[in-house]
């Protein structure tokens, strides 16, 4: 981030990171992705393109996917956040860290972290039934097809195309069904 | 990013009184506004966020339609169920523009006033008239591919990127707005974005200290609705050409109730003339497209919209 200004008044801000409360002071400039990876130490969240294209930076903010990148951390005063840090350990691995595995979902993984969060959101997205570019009713439950993952998952890119792996993890992790 | 210093109001008032400062920008979602910043060209002393102030819910109207709060984010719009049921043309307009984590972000208000995303006005180092007035168009003998073809002007061919405004525009939307001491107007969705001329800088009819506060859709209108985009892949990208329909049969034949094309122009394209009459795609394409102005670049937008428009007829039931 450029620092091509006199001193900007730092800002406080409060919200819990993997169910740890925490409060910051920050340049307003600094983004919640920038926040995690250079104020918490937590880098597992990626920062590819910086312009919320890429989704690599991808988080959960209260449960819902959001680009880190593209929001400044002292927006997030009460926020809940989890971080793919927050999901598993190298040790205790999240049953979809597991299946990424399993499936080879990855070749340099440096989009992972923001797969596999973004998967999360999309199975309760499905299971709450919000529909999709690609739903045929507006009204039903929605099908658990490779379609709609595709569909779903296309604001996380993979440089490296593993998307067919990671299509099979997202199925085999979801049992078939949201 | 320029230094900036940061508030966050809680009312709707506080919002609007800190707006009118000079240099005052409002962040919602910031999925375009942040990315504008990175880029240095947004620069905005000061940023009001007004994500604390409400604006965050759908409410019925007395007149049978909805009010929809400026801070609703794209993704609970289009989930909406009673937006899914009586404004399907809004829901698949909104689930075709961007991705799960942007809709989940972006809001009402923010996506009515998103910048376009013209190569030149985003490249600070080529001259732009939205950026610098008077400084010239770079995209006029440029690369145009994905620029207007309607209601362009000498200086400026830039589309505007929204999907969900089609449809706003199809569906005759209001934008509430409210300004300093609580002065309050609609803007009907036609004269919300304006055309270029001579003053592309001069985007919205939003005026200096107004604060959009709602979206309201009028009662339904029944029919079938579609919402077509076309783009250079599949999912994740700006339509090279899209429509809003809602038309319905008479006697077997199709009638065109509302009909407003995306990624044709500055603004929602929509030509009233060509709604209503018992006409077929060439027709109707006949009238709203008359006019055009394109490149060879992006000549292909004019057959690639009639076709979108035959086969959204065909849809109708």
């Amino acid at each position: 981030m450029a620092d091509d200004g006199p001193a900007v008044e730092k800002v406080r801000v409060s919200f819990s990171v993997n169910g740890s409360a925490l409060t910051l002071e920050l340049d307003p400039r600094v983004t919640l992705a920038s926040a995690l990876r250079e104020h918490l130490g937590l880098t597992g969240t990626k920062i590819g393109c910086d312009q919320g294209q890429c989704g690599a930076c991808t988080v959960l903010v209260n449960g819902r996917r959001i680009n880190s990148c593209l929001s400044l951390a002292v927006m997030h005063e009460g926020d809940e956040i989890t971080t793919i840090e927050g999901l598993g350990t190298p040790e205790s691995l999240h049953p979809l860290q597991v299946a990424f595995v399993e499936h080879d979902g990855f070749q340099c993984g440096y989009c992972t972290p923001g797969q596999i969060l973004s998967t999360l959101a999309v199975l309760e997205e499905m299971k709450a039934g919000v529909p999709s570019h690609v739903t045929d009713s507006l009204d039903g439950p929605i099908p658990f097809t490779d379609e709609e993952i595709r569909e779903r998952m296309a604001g996380n890119l993979c440089r490296c195309a593993a998307y067919p792996n990671i299509v099979a993890a997202i199925r085999d992790y979801a049992g078939g069904k949201p | 990013m320029k230094p900036f210093s940061y508030e966050r109001p809680a009312t709707t008032a506080e919002a609007i009184e800190a707006a009118a400062r000079p240099g005052a920008r409002v962040i919602a979602g910031g999925t375009n506004l942040l990315d504008l910043m990175k880029l240095g060209i947004e620069a905005p002393a000061h940023v009001v966020d007004i994500n604390r102030i409400g604006l965050d819910r759908i409410e019925d109207t007395p007149e049978g339609g909805l009010r929809i709060g400026a801070l609703v984010r794209n993704a609970d719009l289009a989930a909406d169920m009673r937006v899914r049921r009586h404004y399907p043309v809004l829901t698949r307009a909104l689930v075709s523009g961007a991705s799960g984590q942007l809709r989940n972000k972006a809001t009402v208000a923010g996506n009515l006033m998103q910048r376009t995303r013209c190569p030149y006005f985003y490249n600070t180092d080529m001259p732009c008239n939205k950026r610098r007035p008077g400084s010239g168009c770079s995209a006029i003998g440029g690369l145009t591919h994905n620029l207007a073809v309607l209601g362009t002007s000498e200086a400026c061919i830039a589309t505007n990127p929204s999907d969900m405004c089609v449809a706003l525009r199809a569906l005759d939307a209001g934008v509430e707005v409210e300004g300093t001491g609580s002065a309050k107007r609609t803007i009907p969705m036609a004269e919300f974005h304006r055309l270029p001329g001579d003053t592309p800088h001069i985007e919205t009819a939003l005026q200096p200290g107004e604060l959009i506060t709602a979206v309201v859709l009028p009662a339904p209108l029944g029919g079938t609705q579609v919402y077509r985009k076309v783009r250079d892949r599949a999912s994740y990208a700006f339509a090279n050409v899209s429509l809003a329909l809602v038309a319905h049969r008479e006697a077997g034949a199709v009638v065109v109730d509302r009909l407003a094309f995306g990624g044709l122009a500055l603004k929602p394209w929509r030509v009233e003339a060509g709604e209503r009459g018992p006409r077929d795609a060439d027709a109707i394409a006949d009238i709203v497209l008359a006019g055009a102005k394109p490149t060879p670049d992006n000549a292909y937008k004019l057959p690639l919209a009639r076709r979108v428009l035959a086969a959204a007829l065909e849809q109708v039931e």
